[in-house]
Order: structure tokens, then C-alpha cells, then sequence
């Protein structure tokens, strides 16, 4: 469960000008405690400007950042820094240093007892999956890519901050990889209950992690919502197009089997059809039923038939228009 | 040399065995005050140089040009005011370090991967905190590569310091030089050689205890 111990972060009317240019433009939003806020939008639109404003690496030029109300430009940099974890994409581990110590750095800098920092250490390399006892000395570069992100995540997150920032963190590793990646840190996040600014340049991500979504263009938000109303209802063609022309099949990705009113059963008719589980999404239940040519499919938890889903329901949810 | 004469005279070595150690402690003496505080001055005028990138050029280019002077010339120059002494050894020593130190010590700072600064100040690292842990230890694999190179160069030129009374195994070059004595000539040259080779080993075997992450992969 979550402990809710996340921080509400709010930008007001937050503005990055460099000379004449304007990067960041009246920037108004706020993420709400224990949540996942993406940023995104393409090359040059403000989002990672934007997310290094909040630790401040990057000093606005007006504007506020509440986080649980406390403007950050009120707070010394070094200490507010060390209360944010910060992932970046190039994973920025130090090279001379062991996994484990890198994963201390902030504890250290906090200054923790020995034993403490031992066993946050332990703790962490098991939430991402590495032995410790066969990986706590190793240097990052024996590392895989895949393994250096969880090192990354895992370095953010040791001194429990109540927020993170993370800027591209799995756009350099293989789609395979990124994938577990992701599953694995909504994992994390869910049971850790941190608030997360997430920047990425993939809009696939982007619905895939958010709870809340904020497309940005040449400095300006276009649109902050849940990821089902922003595939369901673009502010405009930017969005729209952004998001993609298939953003009825990706909304589909977001909807489970099981939150679909079911049609009653006919057995006859079912006999020899695809058997699905209400926890898949829709969007692997359509490929199912495509893939063995199937009008309709058969809902199973476990050996308890729950209904039947038929391939004229599923286009009923592509509708967009629709409330997700 | 006078013909006839064996190449080594062995009982030679073994009558001078005193001075000979005598010679090598002073080389050994020379070389390590020369590195040292060839060191601390790199590293000043490197932090400088770092800081302000402006005076980097001008920090470079007088380093440069004092590597230019001639050694001969150079302790020449120097001895009406600091006399045949160690200082005047030192001086000279000392200046031809700093070029290749103080390069070192500034490209392999720089050299410090960007991604591995930009975390380690969004994480809460202090600016002197990224000077001492992450940019040194990380810029020391470059750092060493100098002081191996500016420590054979000091253990060579040693030699030349003979000429102003100093000079650890030059001693015997100057000695062999003007007695036409082979014997002597080769003590100095081929101890400085092995002075040398056994000083590059050394600093090889303290770099790799010091930095264990650059053997691996």
C-alpha cells in the first residue's frame, strides 16, 4: 500500500526566458501527492527546462514552484536537491564508484548512519531485482544498461524523498528492456507512493506511466490530463496528431477486459473461442481475437466464467469521443 | 675512451659503492621534491585555469614556454642569483613539470563525462564536493599518465644538474666525461636509466591500486 508520503508540487505561472527566447511560457499546473506527471512534447517544447526548474539546476525567470507549498527558490539549492531524487537518461552513475555506493550518495551526503545506509542499500538492490551480495561491488561499467537504470532509479530513490524528477531515464536501453523497466518502476512508484515529474519525448510512454499527462509545445502546455481523456479528447490538432492517429487503439490499451459490461454467455456459440482474463487490457484482448479470427471471446477468472466479449464492444470503446 | 681499457672496470664500482648510494639517494632526492612541488603548483594554476577560462590559455602558454628553454641555458641564467644549489636545481626541475601537469590535470578534469556532473549536482552535491570526489578521483587515471611522463623526464634531466654541482648520478656522467673514463659514465647513465624504468613501474602499480574501475570491463 501506498504510505502517501509524496509532495504536492505545484508550478505557477512559471517563466524561462533566455535573451529574447522563451523557453518556458506561464507554465501552470500542479501534480497532485503520490502521482506520475508526464511531461512531454517534442524536442525543444520546455519539458526537461521545465523539470530542472523544480531542482533548481535551472533558476526561473518568473514564477513560483510550490512543493507542499514551499517555494523552492525560498530553500538553499544543495539541501533542496538532496530531498528530490533525480534520474537523467545517460544514468549519470559515478564510474569510480560500487553500485552500492553510488546508491548511498545521497544518504551519505545526508549524512546517515553506516548500518542505515547498509541496509537502505540491501533493500533497494532487492526491490530492483540485484543480489546484493553478488552486485553490491560491482562497478557500473560491469553493469548492462538495463541494470544501470535500476542502479539510477534505485540511487533517486535511497534517501526517500517525497519526490523524483526523471528526464528520459529509459530512452537509451532496447524496447524489451524499457518495457520491463517500466513495469517495474510503476511498481516501485505504486508501493513507494512518490510523487514523480517524468519527462519523455514518447507519447507511448507518456500514456503508458502517467497519471497525468502534459503535452507541451515551444514553451507552452497545451493540455494536462489523465492519459484516457487525452487520447479520448485533444485540446487540438496538435494534440491530436501528437498523440497519434491511432489513439483509439492506445486509449484501448488503458481499458481493461474486466471494466467492460460483458454480454451474457451462449455457450454454443463460444465453444472453440479465445478465453481472455479481466485483467488484460483491451487492446491484447482485440489482438487475441484477431489473431484466432473470433467474433467473440470467452472471460474467465480463473475457472469462473464471467461473460462474454464480442469484437462489436471492443469498436464501441474505440469511439473516442467517449469518456474513458 | 683510452683503448685498451675494459668498457667496465668492476673494482672501480665496487671501491665507489659508498658514493654511488650517496648519488642515488640525492637523484632519488631531486627527482621526488621536483614532482612534488611540481604537482602543487599544477594543481593551483590548473584550478585556476578551470575556475577562469580566460587566464587557461595564458597559464598554458607560459608553462609552454618555459618548457622551451634551453636546461643548459636555463640553470646558467640562474646560478649568479641562486647560486650552485639545490634550488637552482629545483627551479629548473620544477618548470619543466608544469607544462605536461598542468595539461593533464586541466583535460582529464574536463574530461569528467557531463551526465556524471549534471547527477551529481542534481543529487545535492556541493561545487567543492564535485572538485574532490567526483572530478579528481574520475580525472586521475589522466593525472597519473603525466606524473609518469614529467617524473622520467625529471629523472633524465637530474643529469644535467651535475653541471651546477647537483645531480645525483649525473655525477658520474660529468665525471666520466672529463676523466674519458668509461666506467663512471656508464654507473651514471645506465643507473638513471634504471632509476627510471623502475620509477614508471612504480607509479603503474600506484595508479591501478588507486583506481581499481579503469581495469574493468
Amino acid at each position: 500500500m501506498a504510505e502517501s508520503r509524496g509532495a504536492t508540487v505545484e508550478f505557477r505561472s512559471v517563466t524561462k526566458r533566455y535573451g529574447d527566447t522563451i523557453a518556458v511560457d506561464r507554465l501552470s499546473f500542479t501534480v497532485p501527492a503520490g502521482r506520475i506527471c508526464v511531461l512531454v512534447g517534442p524536442s525543444g517544447c520546455g519539458k526537461t527546462t521545465s523539470l530542472r526548474m523544480v531542482n533548481r539546476l535551472i533558476e526561473p525567470t518568473s514564477g513560483e514552484i510550490l512543493i507542499d507549498g514551499q517555494n523552492v527558490l525560498a530553500e538553499d539549492p544543495t539541501q533542496l536537491r538532496r530531498r528530490i531524487g533525480y534520474v537523467i537518461q545517460q544514468t549519470g552513475l559515478f564510474p569510480h564508484q560500487t553500485v552500492a555506493d553510488n546508491i548511498a550518495t545521497v544518504p551519505r551526503l545526508l549524512g546517515w548512519p553506516k548500518e542505515r545506509i547498509q541496509l537502505r542499500v540491501d533493500e533497494l538492490m532487492k526491490l530492483i531485482g540485484l543480489d546484493p551480495g553478488r552486485m553490491r561491488r560491482r562497478y557500473p561499467a560491469q553493469l548492462s544498461g538495463g541494470e544501470r537504470q535500476r542502479v539510477g532509479v534505485a540511487r533517486a530513490m535511497a534517501a526517500e524523498p517525497p519526490l523524483m524528477l526523471m528526464d528520459e531515464p529509459f530512452a537509451a536501453v532496447d524496447p524489451i528492456v524499457r518495457e520491463r523497466l517500466q513495469n517495474e518502476f510503476l511498481r516501485l512508484q505504486r508501493a513507494q507512493g512518490i510523487t514523480v515529474i517524468f519527462v519523455t519525448h514518447d507519447i507511448d510512454e507518456a500514456i503508458k506511466l502517467g497519471d497525468r499527462v502534459a503535452v507541451m509545445r515551444l514553451g507552452h502546455l497545451v493540455q494536462y490530463a489523465p492519459p484516457g481523456e487525452l487520447l479520448a479528447r485533444p485540446a487540438d490538432d496538435f494534440v491530436a496528431k501528437f498523440v497519434g492517429s491511432d489513439r483509439g487503439l492506445k486509449r484501448l490499451s488503458l481499458l481493461t477486459v474486466g471494466g467492460v459490461e460483458l454480454a451474457p454467455l451462449d455457450r454454443a456459440k463460444l465453444d472453440g473461442a479465445p478465453v481472455l482474463s479481466p485483467s488484460m487490457s483491451l487492446r491484447d484482448a482485440l489482438a487475441v481475437m484477431l489473431s484466432s479470427e473470433a467474433q467473440e471471446a470467452t472471460v474467465m477468472e480463473g475457472d469462473r466464467y464471467l461473460g462474454a466479449l464480442t469484437l462489436q464492444q471492443i469498436g464501441r470503446m474505440l469511439r473516442v469521443d467517449e469518456p474513458a | 675512451m683510452t683503448p685498451g681499457e675494459p668498457l667496465i672496470r668492476w673494482d672501480w664500482i665496487a671501491s665507489h659503492a659508498g658514493e654511488i648510494s650517496l648519488r642515488i639517494g640525492e637523484h632519488l632526492e631531486l627527482t621526488v621534491i621536483a614532482v612534488v612541488v611540481g604537482l602543487v603548483i599544477a594543481f593551483g594554476l590548473a584550478f585556476v585555469a578551470l575556475r577562469l577560462p580566460a587566464l587557461s590559455a595564458p597559464i598554458t602558454g607560459t608553462a609552454g614556454i618555459l618548457y622551451t628553454i634551453p636546461s643548459l641555458a636555463l640553470f646558467a641564467f640562474l646560478v649568479p642569483h641562486t647560486g650552485l644549489s639545490v634550488l637552482t636545481a629545483e627551479i629548473g626541475l620544477v618548470s619543466y613539470t608544469l607544462l605536461i601537469l598542468i595539461r593533464n590535470i586541466i583535460s582529464g578534469i574536463r574530461g569528467v563525462p557531463s551526465d556524471v556532473r549534471d547527477a551529481a549536482l542534481g543529487m545535492g552535491y556541493t561545487p567543492q564536493q564535485i572538485l574532490w570526489r567526483i572530478e579528481l578521483p574520475l580525472a586521475l587515471a589522466v593525472i597519473f599518465a603525466g606524473i609518469r611522463v614529467a617524473t622520467i623526464t625529471t629523472i633524465g634531466l637530474v643529469t644535467v644538474t651535475a653541471l651546477i654541482g647537483q645531480g645525483g648520478l649525473g655525477y658520474f656522467i660529468l665525471l666520466g666525461i672529463q676523466l674519458f673514463f668509461s666506467t663512471p659514465l656508464l654507473v651514471g647513465a645506465l643507473g638513471s636509466i634504471t632509476f627510471a624504468v623502475v620509477a614508471d613501474g612504480a607509479l603503474v602499480l600506484v595508479q591501478r591500486a588507486l583506481t581499481p574501475w579503469t581495469r574493468l570491463r
